[in-house]
């Protein structure tokens, strides 16, 4: 099926078979290897992306679901010669071991601090009608959907936190 | 032979560390590519050509054969190119009767009818998409026999058997002293089988050209998989390469290699294009290795003023019906505690389960569990301080062989320890601190992991523009390797960090073992080490001997090397310049390190101690992990960052183990009923709390030449007790079957009346 994604702003036109996941798309089709396949099952978070700026699981949604949308995955977020902020505090607060989990995790805080911001409630969020209070609790529990087996989990809150500051 | 004396006495630039870049909390070498996903992980790399897509199809049953195969619907289903099962694979070389971790052999795949477990990969279907590969596995029909299967541990203790060659050690009359001790401790914990989880399933990526193969695969040990991959193909060892720069995760899942990387290469020979596969998360499961369950009894006597007269800790462990994989839980018991009557040991129980093997800290994870919490018990029946009877019985020499210890800071560790965490705020009487629904509770626990050197090579070579380039055999599964070994190179031969290359994960390069048993940073680094000294020598030989240097017919011994310049005295030029006049193309020399003749005669291990505040809630079960604090003793520290995370990450690896991590095993078909991320519950960010390690200055000088040891597997040990110490402070009641869930800790409470 013909599908245009616009992947880190550049309009990428596909002919895949409709069984193909959005991770899948990325990874072989497009060699955007950046987004990770840890479970193919939406319980790790290793394949997360921004879709329209929202972050989601790419294995647990079909390419074909997104003709029109716009996908920004790490690639997009900075490279090695340019890091984005996020990237640069999970570089100095040592966010990360094995770094397999590591693009989930940073496009996954970047999606997560936009919903801080526009105050979507977690399961931490005590008042539905105040601004959040963005403490650690709020963090850990917005981001418990990307696991880190080597467990990087203090240096990931501190690189948030770091970025957080940076970005606001 | 080396000897350890020669290692303490003998001065080297790590030692010195001129430059301060031996210990700097320095980012991580291969960060930039890590944090941009631009690091090629095994599945990633581009091969030559396009690749087509293997899926692997696993058996259904723990034990039996297959009866049929019927594979036409698969091969006529669109894109298929190849489906082996064990009547069509390829002839491999043969499998030996029993194998171990460290010698390569044989690991042929689909090779007989015989089923040895569930999971085990019966089928593999290769096609020109992953799609349609995946679609063609779901058509292969297999038909088994489902034979008589021994899969519940608790239920085959009676075929429990010592471990190969293995016998107990009985030091003085245990079973006397204890009879007679006046205070004691005995009961019996349990362990479950547990998997490593790493966040990359194993994959591989293989392409030929004529007789030579490549393959980009996930492992920890280069050279073992290399040369068993090429046994299995029967071929000589030179003709397969085998690269793992990135691996995403290992913790000892990935120390031997699995059918990903044998069916991968065969398919890719067979079809003459590159071939990928990869293993799913359920896959990973079963046909990788796990750690096995253990059952513990450990039986403490001692004094009323808390002297240890009587130890003994009993492991019964299980493996898989042909292995020889033992959780040595019970050996770390041998070198920890002072008791002059002893009694350790392990049994076995051979299952059709699937392959035991390492997992993280294997031996001391499992066994701290229940010894470290047996002390806390014996500590509350003396009414003594926990960090105080520890105290009381610390050792002067090694327990069990009276070997002098190398270097051993447990007590500072334990004192330390409990000053930063506030230790002294603890209430022994367990259940009085009420934090609103929550009741508060405060544990420790002591952390031993032993210290191992295994043999390794490595090469350094010096450009014309002055940067060194470091090759080894080595891989680096999150660990620090790039970069510790970066900052080893820089420092020996006294250039910029920015002016070091690492090229590890490549069978073309000098061998190292590999990662594995916390003894990856101090075997790969002391190569290192002696092949910047053997650059050192040549550089220094070479400028002395060049008429156009201003070092000419001076002393080689006298040479410094300090910010890329070489020097004698008032007498220097830039590094890089002596190399273009003289070794435009590069000046390379090889290095070696191989374990000291007498370094059997001191007792080496690395310490800590944890501490940690748990809140639980009486009325749910619930356990939080407030606070964790480990302070450490591991010998001269390479890089406080990397090594801070590999203690943080082991801590946290404890929690997993004391509340939530454990594989559950399904009678009825012999599988694991909890065989992904949903139903095996790794630590996430919501259950980790505030963590800190701490690390002691310490040189252990008998260890290696650069005096460090290794952090990846102490973190663990012990951790998990200091949570289950701390929930019994917190409520007063204790589960010795681990993990600790809500329903197990509710039941006790019920059962406590409270």
């Amino acid at each position: 099926m013909k599908t245009t994604i616009t992947v880190n702003g550049e309009a990428r036109t596909l002919d895949v078979d409709p069984r193909v996941t959005l991770l899948d798309a990325l990874r072989e089709h497009l060699r955007l290897t950046g987004s990770k396949k840890g479970c193919d099952h939406g319980q790790c978070g290793a394949c997360t992306v921004l879709v329209n700026g929202v972050r989601i699981n790419s294995c647990l949604s079909l390419a074909v679901m997104h003709d029109g949308d716009q996908v920004t995955t790490i690639e997009g977020i900075g490279t090695a010669e340019t890091l984005h902020p996020m990237q640069r505090a999970f570089l100095t607060e040592d966010a990360f071991q094995c770094g397999y989990c590591t693009p989930g995790q940073i496009c996954s805080a970047l999606g997560m601090l936009a919903e801080v911001a526009e105050n979507w409630p977690s399961q931490e969020t005590a008042d539905l009608t105040a601004k959040i209070a963005f403490t650690d609790d709020e963090l850990r529990e917005r981001m418990s959907g990307n696991i880190c087996r080597c467990s990087a989990y203090p240096q990931i809150v501190a690189a948030i936190r770091s970025a957080a500051g940076e970005l606001a | 032979m080396t000897s350890v004396i020669d290692w303490e006495t003998t001065p080297n630039p790590v030692k010195e560390n001129r430059a301060g870049i031996i210990g700097k909390a320095v980012d991580r070498y291969e960060g930039p590519l890590k944090v941009t996903g631009t690091a090629p992980y095994a599945y990633e790399v581009e091969p030559p050509s396009p690749p087509a897509y293997g899926v692997m199809l696993s058996a259904p049953i723990a034990k039996g054969r297959i009866t049929g195969v019927d594979t036409a619907a698969a091969e006529a289903s669109p894109g298929v190119l190849l489906v082996w099962t064990y009547r069509n694979a390829p002839a491999q070389g043969p499998r030996p009767a029993r194998y171990d971790f460290f010698t390569p052999s044989p690991r042929p795949a689909l090779e007989s009818d015989q089923v040895y477990f569930f999971g085990q990969q019966v089928a593999v279907v290769v096609a020109d998409t992953l799609e349609n590969a995946t679609a063609a596995a779901a058509l292969v029909n297999l038909t088994f026999e489902d034979g008589a299967k021994a899969v519940i541990f608790h239920d085959h203790y009676d075929e429990a058997v010592d471990p190969p060659g293995e016998k107990d050690v009985e030091i003085g009359d245990f079973e006397q002293a204890f009879a007679a001790a006046p205070v004691k401790v005995d009961d019996v914990w349990r362990t479950p089988l547990q998997n490593h989880c790493q966040m990359e399933p194993c994959a591989t990526t293989a392409w030929w050209e004529g007789d030579h193969l490549t393959v980009h695969t996930s492992v920890q040990m280069v050279r073992f998989a290399q040369n068993s991959l090429a046994e299995t193909l029967m071929l000589p060892h030179k003709n397969v390469r085998l690269l793992t720069r990135y691996v995403g995760g290992g913790f000892g899942g990935k120390g031997s290699f699995y059918e990903d990387l044998v069916l991968a290469s065969l398919a890719a020979r067979e079809l003459g294009r590159p071939v990928k596969v990869a293993l799913s998360r359920q896959q990973m499961m079963h046909g990788t290795v796990h750690r096995p369950a253990t059952e513990q009894h450990v039986r403490l006597g001692a004094t009323p003023d808390g002297v240890l007269t009587a130890m003994s800790l009993m492991t019964i462990t299980h493996c898989d019906r042909r292995g020889n994989f033992t959780e040595h839980a019970s050996n770390f018991a041998r070198n920890l505690y002072a008791a002059p009557n002893r009694l350790t040991g392990h049994r076995l129980v051979r299952l059709d389960l699937p392959v035991a093997s390492a997992m993280r800290a294997p031996g001391e994870a499992s066994g701290t569990l229940s010894l470290e919490v047996a002390m806390d018990e014996l500590a509350e029946k003396l009414g003594m301080d926990p960090v105080e009877l520890r105290i009381k019985n610390e050792p002067p020499t090694d327990p069990e062989t009276g070997k002098p210890f190398s270097i051993r800071q447990l007590v500072r560790c334990m004192k330390e320890g409990a000053q930063l965490f506030g230790w002294d705020r603890r209430l022994p009487t367990p259940g009085q601190v009420r934090d609103g629904r929550w009741l508060v509770g405060l544990g420790m626990a002591a952390a031993i992991r032993g210290n191992f050197l295994l043999p390794a090579k490595a090469s350094f070579t010096v450009d014309a523009d002055g940067v060194i380039t470091v090759k080894q055999g080595m891989t680096d599964i999150g660990t620090g390797t790039y970069t510790v070994l970066a900052q080893i190179a820089a420092e020996t031969l006294g250039v910029p960090l920015g002016d070091v290359r690492v090229e590890i994960g490549d069978s073309e390069l000098p061998p190292a073992p590999g990662s594995g048993g916390q003894f990856g940073a101090a075997t790969a680094g002391s190569a290192a080490l002696d092949a910047g000294m053997n650059l050192r020598k040549a550089i220094a030989e070479l400028a002395v001997g060049d008429a156009a240097s201003p070092l000419s017919g001076g002393d080689p011994a006298q040479v410094t090397f300090q910010d890329g310049v070489i020097a004698i005295a008032n007498r220097s030029e830039r590094l890089s310049d002596l190399i273009r006049r003289n070794r435009p193309d590069g000046l390379t020399a090889d290095g070696e390190v191989r374990p000291a003749a007498d370094a059997g005669q001191w007792s080496s291990h690395t310490y800590g101690a944890h501490y940690v505040e748990v809140a639980v809630d009486p009325v749910t079960g619930e356990v939080r992990t407030r606070r964790m604090l480990g302070v450490f003793a591991a010998g001269r520290i390479l890089n406080y960052k990397t090594a801070r995370s590999q203690l943080t990450g082991g801590m946290i690896w404890g929690v997993g183990s004391a509340l939530t991590e454990g594989n559950v095993v399904d009678a009825r078909y012999g599988s694991l009923i909890n065989q992904d991320l949903a139903g095996y519950l790794v630590p996430v960010q919501a259950d980790i709390g505030e963590v800190e390690a701490i690390m002691l200055d310490e040189v252990d000088d008998k260890a290696n030449p650069m005096g460090i040891k290794g952090v990846g597997e102490l973190g663990i040990s012990g951790a998990g007790a200091a949570v289950a110490n701390a929930i019994y402070n917190a409520v007063g009641v204790r589960v010795r079957d681990y993990p600790i869930t809500p329903d197990k800790l509710l039941a006790a409470l019920m059962a406590a009346g409270r």
